[in-house]
């Protein structure tokens, strides 16, 4: 297929530490189509963060091939082809939220007229219009990491990749939040890779789950969401749901056996 | 209550019923010259105790009507605070006249064996508060001594050049050699120009200790070293050195000025350019931002508030730094000059004043800083 976005193969990564090698990732093969919302799950160690900070080029692999809309992730690092969105805001309390938002662009040189059009034209995909004068320490939590994905977002980049962004947000914010996201990713058709370890929210999101288990870290099961591009938030009380949540946790017990 | 509470306000009673005694003493001792001893020391205890009690009473309605008020507790607050400093002056103060007698009263014996009379104890305190070469003088004798070397010298100054034109006789009167003023304008000017230095310098060791490697390994340590060594020994050998090249004058003193303050920069400095965690260089990173951009848009900003931090230590060894200088040129003046003066005629109330008086320069410098720092924090949205 033409528009796949991200492959990888026989992707290995080993650090070295003082009590011998330790394998974060061994032989992951994985690709992403355009417009897919991809998310990791798996227990601590199981080297889902790791994976997406090789595609972002903030860690380099030791073996096997990756490729970022047909480049190198280094490449596409210098191209700006993504955005990264941190587990926490990362917001510079020096800065109101447009001046956040304003960051990446100022960067990367992009004319000031122009930057101010797309921190109006992303406020308002996560609902923050009218906080641009406000600093960081005025919005919660939520509101925060919302504005953190506003950043994410606003250079155009085709590909998003989320480090468990909602990770350190109360449930009921999470949900809404979650809802917020599935919203904005049919607004923009972008292609999503993100990382969480709870189950209800990769099922909720995701048009593809990758089930991966830790020491060696590697893929242990990839599951296509059968749900409907339309989800509401009830939806996780439907039998498909439930079903597709079961195969996960089946997915994440296997790979724990193995570890047994 | 716990037992905490309970200590602090028997210590704090003991403290002020202590002090007012004292208080009421001198008051007694002040307002009669005779009188029998005992009368005296009853009078004392009996006002001792009044004030004692009145503004014990005082603290503590204040102190609960602050807890307890809702509505309004700001101006309370601050009145509670105001008494309590305006207490805590008092009793230096106290402390400061008994200290003045004991101090000053081997002097007073002294002189009164060779006059050959006998001293009543209302006597020697009047002695001791008002000699002229006294080894510990009273606030109001230090208080006389700085208006009689800036208020009174500058009157005589401008009566003396009656006749040559206004505006000469003004810089007359601000150049005259025996006016505090023109000491401490000199010793400011040197801490001024030196705490330019040494900030200028600071940043700049920061900034490359913290983007080089080599840098980092080979320049702390003589940092850290360059402040073992006595400033007083260093001194003469740095204004000899820049004599010798052609400095003379208000640098070598900002040099060493500058030589004190630019250490507490440096490590402030280091400290707040690497203030940003790993989460936010690699989110740099992912922007595929230069190192200069990190520079300006990361490090620089976040290190303001530990800048300033660094910079109310380094403006206050500035003007240690200055007066040491002076110390050791102290032809040109200046409020350390001053001091050494002092020292060399035994005349305390020359110390004391210049000492007072740079007291209260670094107040004002410190405070400026601040000033700078609360105002520039608001502006970059860090106060909450």
């Amino acid at each position: 297929m033409d528009d796949i976005v991200i492959k990888a193969e026989n992707l290995c990564l080993t650090f070295e530490t003082n009590d011998g090698p330790v394998h974060a990732l061994k032989d992951v093969d994985l690709t992403i189509d355009k417009g897919e919302f991809v998310s990791f799950i798996g227990p601590s160690g199981c080297g889902k963060t790791t994976f997406l900070r090789v595609l972002a080029d903030l860690e380099t692999p030791t073996g096997g091939t990756v490729c970022v809309n047909g480049m190198t992730p280094r490449e596409a690092r210098r191209k700006r082809a993504y955005g990264f969105v941190f587990q926490a805001a990362g917001l510079y309390p020096w800065r109101t939220i447009s001046g956040n938002i304003k960051l990446p662009l100022e960067i990367m040189g992009i004319p000031r007229a122009e930057q101010k059009q797309l921190v109006e034209e992303v406020l308002d995909l996560v609902h923050l219009s009218g906080f641009e004068n406000k600093f960081p320490w005025q919005l919660s939590g939520g509101m925060q990491q919302r504005a953190s994905i506003a950043r994410a977002l606003a250079f155009h980049a085709d590909i998003l990749l989320m480090d468990e962004p909602f990770g350190a947000l109360d449930e009921i914010v999470r949900d809404h939040l979650n809802e917020q996201l599935l919203e904005l990713w049919a607004k923009t058709n972008k292609t999503i890779g993100f990382v969480t370890h709870s189950i209800p929210e990769a099922v909720y999101l995701s048009t593809k789950i990758v089930v991966m288990s830790p020491r060696p870290g590697r893929v242990t099961e990839v599951i296509e969401s059968t749900l409907p591009k339309e989800r509401p938030l009830d939806i996780r009380e439907s039998p498909e749901f439930l079903d597709l949540a079961h195969r996960v946790r089946e997915g994440l017990r296997a790979g724990h056996e193995d570890d047994a | 209550m716990d037992v905490s509470q309970l200590l602090f306000g028997v210590i704090v009673s003991t403290v002020l019923l202590i002090s007012s005694l004292i208080i009421a003493a001198f008051a007694v001792l002040w307002l009669s010259g005779t009188g029998y001893l005992g009368v005296k020391v009853l009078a004392a205890a009996v006002l001792g105790v009044l004030i004692f009690s009145g503004v014990n009473a005082f603290l503590v309605k204040s102190w609960t009507w602050w807890k307890e008020s809702k509505i309004r507790p700001l101006p309370d607050k601050k009145l509670f605070s105001f008494v309590a400093i305006l207490y805590v002056v008092t009793v230096i103060f106290a402390l400061w006249y008994a200290f003045a007698i004991v101090l000053n009263k081997n002097w007073a014996y002294d002189k009164a064996t060779r006059g050959g009379y006998e001293l009543s104890f209302s006597e020697l305190v009047a002695d001791t508060w008002s000699q002229k070469k006294p080894r510990l003088p009273t606030p109001d004798q230090v208080a006389g001594e700085i208006w009689k070397s800036t208020g009174t010298a500058a009157a005589k100054k401008w009566e003396r050049t009656e006749g040559d034109p206004f505006l000469e006789r003004i810089s007359e009167v601000l150049g005259d050699k025996r006016n505090l003023i023109r000491h401490a304008w000199l010793t400011l000017s040197a801490t001024m120009l030196g705490f330019v230095f040494g900030t200028g310098l600071g940043i700049l060791l920061a900034v490359g200790i913290v983007h080089n490697r080599a840098m980092d390994n080979s320049v702390m340590p003589w940092v850290i070293t360059s402040q073992t060594i006595p400033i007083l020994a260093l001194a003469p050998m740095i204004i000899v050195v820049l004599n010798a090249v052609g400095l003379s004058g208000l640098i070598p003193k900002a040099v060493i000025s500058a030589y004190l303050s630019f250490f507490p920069v440096v490590v402030g400095m280091v400290k707040g350019l690497r203030s940003p965690d790993s989460m936010q260089l690699d989110q740099m990173r992912t922007w595929f931002a230069s190192k200069a951009q990190i520079f300006w848009k990361l490090r620089l900003p976040a290190s303001v508030p530990y800048l300033f931090t660094s910079l109310k230590i380094g403006v206050a060894a500035s003007l240690v730094g200055a007066i040491v200088g002076e110390l050791t040129i102290s032809q040109d003046g200046g409020l350390g000059a001053r001091m050494l003066q002092g020292n060399y005629y035994g005349a305390t109330l020359i110390i004391w004043a210049a000492l007072i008086v740079a007291a209260a320069l670094a107040a004002v410098l410190v405070s400026s800083v601040g000033l700078a720092e609360r105002v520039t924090k608001k502006r970059m949205g860090f106060v909450q």
